[in-house]
């Protein structure tokens, strides 16, 4: 109640008190819950919290297998777990370590001189911060009033979900709704010694040794971004890139951000595949791969491989077929409600196909979901112009679409690109490299330039771009942008400084600071 | 063709005026576009170009007489504070950050073409920082005959630099710089808790510091230079003075230069003051003199807590000097006070003390070289007193309008600034000014640089863009950074009524704050929104890591028309700070406490 009253200034939740009181929201006593929601991560925990919020009666199973290394955790899914949290935290290891170096061009009489970050210790920090959200998770299910049972659920029928309790005994509850958010994990290569000898970045957080000379297989967002923060702790990846980094995101953008991790030495294998993983007698292990360009086979020792070449959504375990719940690979198709091909079961987060798999992403849909369900509200989710964040050391955000993108659907002559390199005033006494900090606006040529995709590469991408991805949902336009008064000195004022467009030719690289 | 219908409707003054634009004109513009423009806005102008027209007029007679066009202008002075309509000068009066917007975009850019030949200069810019640099260059780039005057007073304490201006040299870059050199005392300690093995008993070597600063900020002179030889900017180091309204005199090393330009461009920005005590000029130092302070500062008091008062006292703590910061009644005046009082907060949990209510009376030197600082407490009378080993005056900033001579000219001052209107164009119609020099504007090195392009192309690119002053985002680099964009609270509340806005707030705590336990006490967030309707947001407030890199897109949303609900459709980017501004849920109007409960779901 205290939280409708808060948001009652919103045109939708006065609609929302009204329905609840009219009683129109549902018939209860039928089944034993009012929700069933399997998967205890970002999206399964949104909805289960916001459907209680409006009086429904929510049951959330939550089950994590161990991996292959035998690595488990608690509440809360990926994101807290095994992903964009102890991600962030090792990622802001490595930058610490970057600016000890900084720190004494800035007169710090430190010594940075062989300096070495501590894996053991740094794993029980980050650890200990997991756990505590766990922590806090728990407690928040329990004073929020959801239920809450570690265990695997599956469908008996389109209404009932099956599971064991810890003490053995077989349940069946029946639902009125049930919410799929089981959520992914990542892949193995169906190779010789992949799962026996090689971790995912579900154990690389909590792994006991530190990992040495790795190598990273796998050019997505995860594995750049493993590749990176083991480089910042001083350790020694390989990238081996199937086809092309960063497949989905601006093609420019990602040849860049290749471009800056070369240049802080991480080596890339490139059009290449593994082959076949051994350990060796001095206990390495002895990597076989294939450049499938060239079609020559080399191979490698590394002391850690860690397989990043995707995730699979976990609909094994569920029975779908008992619900007939219709699926796309590993994946469960949704309409634009959420709703799968049983009217009253929908899915949020990662499980669902075709959609950014993205923590936020979850929480807000999970959370309308619920508010739809049991609020009577009519607000759907907005898929479009989510922002996203690459946490390599120079950070890679953006909002909207890709250069790419737009030339398909607008057609090049209706698209102008605004482009250029600058320099962070920061960057100037330490002598960083700003040889790869860039961004570029992608627009509509003609009228005010309606902005289709902003890009940037640079310190703290994520909080530069956040602000720019309301502006984009608000019809920012290159009128507008270039109208905004910078914030000086920052590297957001970039944005705003924007004027050289690649169709002009003119040379983005910046010349002056200050005027 | 055009000249006929000219001659039929108006005075041949008028003609004569036009006439003489038209013909001279460089622009692209063809003459008939030119002179659509001018029918099409007359009436609205007649009042404006009569203005200029007089003092075209004036200056013409003024060669045989000798006087300057003042009289008429003479007059205005004495009505300044009220509206003087006569001569257009105080329309529309747009006071910083309530400016009226629809006014100033419904008046019609006047066109004052530049006149080739009869003057040195198109356009001579008085003073090179960062407005006057910006205005210079982009002239030159559309083809403007143009000098820039630029000089630097010493400090008392004998402190001078280069070119670029306030920004560059004794402004935000060194400020920027010596806050991050503060930061990354705090990153050591930080990597230390997240495992590296880093001895975190550190010191920091000031003149080592200052040494890299000093020999950045020359190298953006350099560059500056660079960059004016290039544009063909000619570059004058002296200082300039006005002897009638289209003649300035430029005191160089080895003598006196006389110029005269079509177009002036008054850009020579401020100065900080020193208060009127004992002791003030020759024990005290300013900001312009910190960054390049050839000795480390010690236990210093900082008197005055604008931003540049708390941003100096928070890097010297940073750097692991003891500031003080005397306040004389608020901190951070014209910021919303919630936010103000959570710095000044966030400061003291940090180990800074506020001596509140507190004016300084004298300072003195004593036998063993250090600073014996006499105060007073405003409230209870109380005389009070402390040895420091450096005082910095940050009690306010003062506009250079005292070497110009504006009487020559007949330019009114307002205090120590000038006053202009929503085409920065001061009561003579052909003398602008831009940057800190300006009466009511923010003061701020973006703000001066986009003015001074925006005047540039109106005046010579046919651009009928004019500056947009409202809803200009700022940061204080404080150690917890605040940055905002739009209204205060305070300013919502006055400006529309409590009853009509909605303010939603949260705490929040950062991802990174958790391993090396910093504290999260101050961190938060608020919107300032439209209560009811489509609930536009009216300004947005942050207080924590990075604030000004998090404030700017956002700055460009509320530019965009950001509303509520499109603000909390806008998915997060996780983790981040920046996407507490899509989890703002808590309204103050609930009375709900808004500390965060969880983390991430």
């Amino acid at each position: 109640m205290m939280l409708l009253k808060s948001l009652r200034s919103s045109g939708t939740f006065r609609s929302v008190l009204f329905l609840r009181f009219s009683g129109s929201v549902r018939n209860a006593s039928k089944f034993d819950y009012d929700l069933v929601v399997l998967g205890g991560g970002s999206g399964g925990l949104a909805c289960a919290k916001e459907a209680v919020e409006y009086g429904a009666r929510v049951l959330c199973l939550d089950y994590v297998k161990p991996t292959p290394a035998g690595t488990k955790w608690g509440v809360g899914g990926t994101c807290v777990n095994v992903g964009c949290i102890p991600k962030k935290l090792m990622h802001q290891a490595s930058l610490l370590g970057e600016a000890v170096h900084e720190a004494v061009a800035y007169g710090w009489n430190v010594n940075d001189r062989d300096i070495k970050p501590d894996w053991k210790k740094l794993v029980k920090v980050v650890q200990n911060h997991i756990k505590s959200v766990n922590w806090v998770t728990r407690v928040d299910l329990r004073d929020k009033k959801v239920e809450y049972v570690n265990s695997i659920g599956s469908f008996v029928d389109p209404h009932t979900i099956k599971y064991k309790t810890k003490q053995g005994e077989l349940k069946q509850p029946t639902a009125q709704y049930v919410v799929i958010a089981v959520g992914g994990r990542p892949r193995y290569p169906p190779i010789k010694g992949a799962m026996e000898l090689g971790i995912t970045s579900d154990d690389i957080f909590s792994y006991e040794k530190e990992p040495g000379r790795t190598l990273v297989v796998g050019a997505g967002y995860v594995g750049l971004e493993c590749a990176c923060f083991l480089k910042g702790l001083g350790y020694d990846p390989t990238v081996m890139v199937r086809s092309i980094v960063l497949r989905g995101f601006d093609r420019q953008m990602s040849e860049l951000l290749a471009a800056m991790m070369t240049d802080r030495g991480i080596h890339f294998l490139n059009t290449t595949i593994p082959m076949g993983v051994e350990r060796t007698s001095e206990g390495k292990l002895l990597v076989q791969y294939r450049n499938t360009t060239t079609q020559t086979d080399g191979s490698d020792v590394f002391d850690t491989v860690l397989w990043a070449i995707g995730r699979k959504g976990l609909i094994e375990d569920l029975n779908l077929g008992a619900a007939g719940v219709q699926t796309y690979n590993d994946k469960v198709i949704v309409d634009h409600t959420e709703a799968t091909s049983v009217p009253h079961i929908f899915a949020v987060g990662d499980i669902i196909y075709g959609r950014p798999e993205l923590t936020p992403v979850a929480i807000l849909s999970g959370r309308l979901l619920a508010r739809r369900l049991f609020a009577g509200s009519t607000q759907l989710m907005d898929y479009t112009d989510v922002a996203t964040t690459v946490f390599t050391p120079l950070e890679y955000s953006c909002v909207g679409m890709s250069e790419e993108m737009a030339i398909e659907r607008l057609g090049a002559d209706n698209i102008e690109v605004f482009h250029g390199y600058y320099k962070p005033t920061e960057f100037f006494i330490p002598q960083k490299s700003f040889r790869h900090c860039y961004l570029k606006a992608v627009a509509e040529v003609s009228g005010d330039q309606k902005i289709l995709g902003l890009h940037y590469i640079g310190p703290v991408a994520g909080e530069v771009i956040q602000g720019f991805a309301a502006a984009l949902k608000s019809g920012l336009t290159v009128k507008t942008l270039l109208n905004t008064v910078g914030i000086h000195p920052t590297t957001a004022e970039e944005f705003t400084r924007l004027s050289i467009t690649k169709r002009s030719g003119v040379d983005p690289t910046p010349a002056s600071c200050c005027s | 063709m055009s000249l006929t219908l000219w001659n039929s409707r108006f005075s041949v003054t008028l003609v004569r005026q036009h006439a003489t634009i038209l013909m001279s004109s460089t622009t692209k513009t063809s003459a008939a576009n030119s002179s659509h423009y001018i029918l099409n806005n007359f009436q609205s102008q007649q009042r404006r170009n009569q203005t200029t027209i007089m003092d075209k007029g004036a200056r013409r007679t003024s060669q045989q007489s000798g006087r300057n066009p003042g009289k008429t202008l003479q007059t205005g002075r004495n009505s300044l504070e009220s509206s003087t309509s006569d001569t257009g000068l105080n329309v529309p009066p747009f006071n910083h950050p309530h400016c009226d917007r629809q006014a100033m975009y419904q008046q019609p850019v006047r066109k004052v073409k530049p006149v080739r030949g009869n003057y040195d200069y198109d356009l001579v810019v008085i003073g090179g920082g960062s407005g006057g640099l910006s205005c210079a260059k982009e002239a030159v780039a559309h083809g403007a005959r143009v000098a820039c005057l630029d000089f630097v007073k010493p400090t008392p304490l004998g402190t001078k630099w280069g070119v670029g201006g306030t920004c560059v040299n004794v402004g935000c870059i060194p400020k920027k710089l010596m806050h991050q050199a503060a930061l990354l005392g705090e990153a050591v300690h930080e990597a230390a808790a997240y495992g590296w093995n880093v001895d975190d008993k550190i010191k920091p070597d000031w003149s080592k510091l200052v040494t890299a600063v000093q020999n950045h900020i020359k190298s953006v002179n350099w560059v500056t230079r660079v960059d004016l030889r290039d544009k063909k900017v000619e570059y004058i180091n002296g200082l300039g003075s006005f002897v009638d309204s289209h003649t300035i005199s430029a005191k160089l090393k080895g003598g006196e230069r006389t110029i005269t330009a079509q177009t002036f461009v008054i850009a020579v920005g401020g100065r900080p003051r020193y208060p009127n005590i004992p002791g003030a000029v020759e024990y005290g130092i300013t900001s312009d003199d910190l960054f390049s302070l050839d000795h480390e500062p010690g236990k210093t008091l900082v008197v005055g807590a604008g931003y540049i008062g708390l941003e100096c006292a928070g890097f010297l703590k940073g750097l692991g000097y003891e500031p003080t910061v005397m306040v004389r009644s608020i901190v951070l005046r014209g910021f919303d006070q919630q936010m103000a009082n959570l710095v000044a907060a966030a400061m003291e949990e940090r180990g800074i003390p506020f001596l509140r209510k507190t004016v300084p009376l004298s300072v003195e030197k004593q036998s063993d070289g250090r600073l014996l600082v006499k105060y007073e407490n405003t409230e209870t009378g109380e005389v009070d007193s402390d040895v420091f080993d450096t005082v910095l005056w940050a009690i306010g900033r003062k506009g250079l309008v005292d070497d110009l001579n504006l009487d020559n000219a007949g330019v009114l001052t307002h205090k120590d600034k000038i006053q202009v209107d929503c085409e920065e164009t001061t009561n003579v119609p052909h003398i602008y000014a831009v940057g800190d020099i300006i009466y009511g504007k923010p003061e701020l090195t973006p703000v001066a640089v986009l003015a001074g392009r925006l005047l540039a192309r109106r005046l010579y690119a046919d651009s009928e863009l004019r500056m947009d002053y409202v809803d200009v985002a700022t940061t204080v680099f404080t150690p917890l950074e605040y940055a905002c964009v739009g209204l205060s609270e305070e300013d919502a509340i006055k400006l529309y009524g409590a009853e009509e806005i909605e303010v939603f707030h949260g705490y929040y705590k950062p991802t990174e704050f958790f391993i090396p336990q910093k504290s999260v006490r101050y961190c938060y967030v608020k919107a300032v929104a439209q209560r009811n309707g489509e609930q536009r947001v009216y300004g947005l407030h942050y207080l924590g890591p990075v604030a000004g890199e998090v404030i700017q897109g956002f700055a460009a949303a509320l530019k965009s028309g950001l509303t509520i609900p499109t603000l909390m459709n806008t998915v997060g980017i996780h983790p981040t700070t920046a996407e507490e501004f899509t989890r703002l849920s808590i309204t103050k109007r609930s009375g709900l406490d808004p500390t965060p409960a969880s983390c991430c779901s």
